[in-house]
């Protein structure tokens, strides 16, 4: 098999996942990349969700935010429906809405596993589910607007983070006459008074509509004029050439290549015109189908091309989902899955708890001096473990490619393995001088089996500390 | 301004979960507190009086020292407008000073900010604990972040002080600047040379330090004790910060067994740390600041209390004007917030404010984002 086709699935399994062991990218590359995307983009099967819950019946609708993070991580690790996992990650840095402020874990559970089912499907199904889900009608308090007193978080931020984006091509894409009659519209759409939590614990919250709190007087929206309602607006955003943007864009940035932060959009062209004239072809010849734009996406010649690889800074739930793949460690519930649920929140990014409605600074921004220290660690911890089956196996393979290494081929495998990776020549360099120190590996006698091990996992760790490591 | 012969020092232990102010500073003589507090209320005799209505709790006894020495501010009925009843929420409000939008900048970030500009020094803040609180963050100002100071560092998986040496050495040399590698690679080299500048510094802290007190074997005793370790090793360091276990003293249930753990703990190691640094004549220039981000309802629930509004919050040091700073907030339930809480009537701003202008020297207005009449809870 050729090295290219496994650093493509590799790279796909990378974006379109959270990476892959280097048996299931060698298993992927033999299969076909066109096989591979058509499984992503069409997942069957899944988790055995009724094993699951039988043997850890705690995971059973939780209502601890803490359960329903670790949840969320282990699906993550184990799905093999990775892209599904992916995309629901995608909406929940988009459509953001906090336990910071819905203080129900249920809930968040809830809408996280609403982006996982629909994510993939229409756009105006998406919204219409968004502009329906109790967390998110309290989140942005449309539970607080009403016919006579117009609160109008929603009505804005479905506009400007949700759907349309602020502006494109320097124009503006809206105005403030836009926003009110937006909210106007979603007024009555509101959360029925839940039962009391006792005896039986709380349930889940539940959409209602209201009629007589919704102001259905005549309004103009975007040059279009009726009494409309909140699925009206819904209609009109999904028509408008700047959703199309909007999600072109944001696709291009999640899956693709790091864009810059989005209220540059307006004013910043895309990074590749091109791609996004393809995504946004793609949306419209598909009746807004978001799995017609991530096929387009896949199979395009901009996401195959070598130079969009490490392109982008890992978000943590990347940095430390992948990493456990990569090593197979956490593949069943297992003690340490709280703790590890809680690692993207020590690198900056608390799951179902974005720090506003804009979501998490990405790119970058992701890295701080903390920051920096937290995944460089983590990383380097579970990589250098050669106890761990997964990185075993690594190690193993590294031997299989000949009895004597030179410290050039030592480092390149290695990369290879965990990757593979792609490095600078300054850094490509500083590795090969420190792995000269100790000369050739080999593996014939235990000692000089211990000793390649051990250099195997040292060498891990200098990878994992890598600035390029932080990219993927 | 206060007048130290080092550097100012803020010290903060944050008591996460929401404290419950009313079994802290307990208004020992109001009939009300009787009548609310029917299962969890302190007996009368138990209480430590600290003048002729308030009382401490009686796991507070190490603390009645630095009353008596008048270096023990109390602030009661401290919070802030339209309060909220969210942990995280009022957290944030606490860390950025922005209780009506979502803020993302800390007013410690900040006031590092204006104290070294240049992030000439990169442990002007420390942070202990896993995770960064927002009270630090702020955009270009490089904060250490401890999760256990005796291991703290890059590369702690690698066995054998050689062997980690000689790969920090390459990792020094991965991440020295080079020529064209794009500004995202850039940015990242200069953050890692930043991070492995400060953890070879506190690295050396615990090693420096002898002492000839104990602190409790608990988070709270052993990041408080990193704290001293790290004020001690004279890095230059200004802000040093901790939180309690995370929600700890979020008291819904069998409140009174568990925040008289928490509240001795707590008491303990505030005296442990101090007698630490006077040890050391390091005292003078640290001011230690508690505060939780909400306080419990008046009312108790039967075995515990729901989260509420006011609370008390304390400060600590040799420059600390002691005294009870805030009006204790009336119980009476004509008076209460709505949802039966204790409305404040000091404004957490304001006693940062004084904090800022005090003992920092720096303009407060800006970085509390008002203008808040100071508390002069500092000998000036």
């Amino acid at each position: 098999m050729a090295d290219q086709d496994i650093a493509l699935v590799a790279h796909l399994m990378r974006r379109a996942g959270f990476g892959a062991s280097r048996d299931e990218i060698e298993a992927k590359a033999a299969h076909g990349y066109d096989n591979v995307v058509n499984e992503l983009l069409n997942p069957a099967g899944g988790l055995d969700e009724d094993i699951l819950m039988r043997y850890n019946p705690a995971y059973y609708e939780p209502g601890a935010i803490e359960v329903n993070t670790q949840l969320w991580v282990y699906r993550m690790i184990n799905s093999p429906n990775q892209l599904q996992e992916k995309v629901a990650l995608f909406w929940h840095m988009i459509f953001c809405a906090g336990h910071s402020k819905i203080d129900s874990g249920q809930e968040m559970g809830i809408m996280v596993n609403m982006f996982r089912e629909h994510g993939m499907g229409s756009f105006r199904d998406l919204l219409y589910r968004l502009s329906t889900n109790p967390g998110m009608m309290y989140y942005l308090d449309n539970t607080e607007s009403h016919k006579a007193n117009l609160n109008e978080n929603y009505g804005r931020e479905l506009l400007e983070l949700f759907s349309l984006g602020v502006g494109m091509d320097e124009a503006f894409n809206y105005s403030e006459d836009d926003v009110k009659v937006c909210a106007r519209a979603f007024t009555g759409w509101n959360v029925a008074p839940s039962y009391p939590p006792f005896p039986h614990g709380r349930s889940p919250w539940v959409f209602r509509f209201d009629p007589a709190d919704h102001d259905d007087s005549e309004k103009t929206f975007l040059g279009e004029t009726g009494p409309l309602n909140g699925d009206d607006i819904i209609n009109i955003i999904c028509k408008q050439p700047a959703t199309a943007r909007f999600l072109a864009r944001h696709l291009y940035n999640f899956f693709v290549a790091d864009e810059p932060q989005i209220p540059a959009w307006r004013l910043t062209p895309p990074r590749d015109v091109e791609a996004i004239q393809i995504l946004e072809q793609a949306y419209f010849d598909n009746d807004y189908s978001i799995k017609a734009m991530l096929e387009a996406l896949f199979t395009s010649e901009f996401f195959k091309d070598e130079s969009v690889r490490y392109q982008k800074v890992k978000n943590p739930a990347e940095m430390v989902i992948s990493l456990l793949r990569m090593v197979g460690e956490h593949k069943e519930i297992k003690p340490g899955l709280f703790e590890l649920s809680q690692e993207p929140k020590y690198m900056g990014q608390d799951l179902m708890n974005p720090p506003t409605v804009e979501g998490w600074h990405t790119g970058r921004e992701w890295i701080d001096s903390g920051t920096l220290v937290e995944r460089i660690n983590f990383a380097a911890e579970l990589l250098g473990n050669t106890e761990l089956d997964g990185v075993r196996g690594l190690v193993d393979r590294l031997m299989s490619r000949g009895d004597s290494l030179t410290p050039e081929q030592f480092v390149e495998g290695c990369l290879d393995m965990t990757g593979p990776v792609q490095v600078t020549a300054d850094t490509h360099a500083q590795l090969v001088a420190h792995a000269s120190q100790e000369g050739n590996l080999s593996h014939g006698s235990d000692d000089e089996r211990a000793t390649f091990t051990r250099r195997t996992g040292e060498m891990f760790q200098m990878i994992a500390a890598t600035a390029e490591f932080q990219f993927e | 301004m206060v007048s130290t012969a080092k550097d100012p020092v803020l010290a903060v232990l944050s008591l996460s979960g929401g404290n419950d102010g009313l079994n802290t500073v307990i208004p020992r003589n109001n009939g009300y507190y009787r009548d609310f507090r029917p299962t969890i209320g302190v007996p009368e005799d138990q209480i430590l009086p600290i003048n002729d209505d308030l009382g401490f709790h009686p796991t507070m006894a190490p603390l009645m020292k630095f009353w008596e020495a008048g270096q023990l501010a109390v602030f009661v009925g401290i919070g802030y407008p339209t309060p909220s009843y969210s942990h995280f929420r009022s957290m944030d409000i606490w860390h950025t000073c922005e209780p009506e939008i979502i803020g993302t900048e800390g007013w410690l970030g900040r006031a590092a900010k204006l104290m070294d500009p240049t992030s000439e020094n990169v442990l002007t803040s420390v942070n202990f604990g896993r995770g960064l609180p927002r009270a630090l963050v702020m955009e270009g100002v490089p904060v250490a972040s401890v999760g256990n100071l005796e291991t703290y560092g890059l590369l702690t998986g690698i066995d054998g002080e050689a062997q980690r040496n000689d790969a920090l050495d390459v990792f020094g040399r991965m991440y020295s600047p080079a020529i064209g590698s794009g500004p995202v690679l850039d940015y990242i080299h200069s953050t890692g040379t930043d991070a492995l500048k400060g953890a070879d510094i506190l690295a050396t802290a615990p090693d420096k330090y002898t002492s000839n007190v104990e602190y409790s074997n608990t988070v709270i005793g052993g990041y408080m004790k990193n704290i001293a370790q790290t004020h001690l090793a004279n890095f230059g360091t200004r802000v040093l910060y901790t939180t309690s276990p995370y929600n700890g003293f979020d008291s819904h249930a069998n409140q009174a067994q568990a925040n008289a753990a928490l509240w001795t703990d707590v008491s303990n190691t505030v005296d442990t740390f101090f007698t630490d640094l006077r040890d050391h004549d390091a005292s003078d220039n640290v001011t230690l600041l508690l505060f939780s981000e909400f306080g419990r309802r008046v009312a108790d629930n039967g075995s515990g209390t729901d989260h509420g509004a006011a609370s008390v919050a304390f400060a600590v040091g040799e420059h600390v004007k002691g005294g009870v700073y805030g009006m204790y907030p009336s119980m009476a339930p004509a008076e209460q917030e709505v949802g039966g809480n204790l409305a404040f009537n000091l404004d957490f701003r304001s006693v940062y404010s004084t904090i800022l202008e005090d003992w920092f020297n720096l303009e407060a207005e800006p970085i509390v984002n008002g203008n808040f009449e100071r508390v002069k809870f500092f000998n000036t």
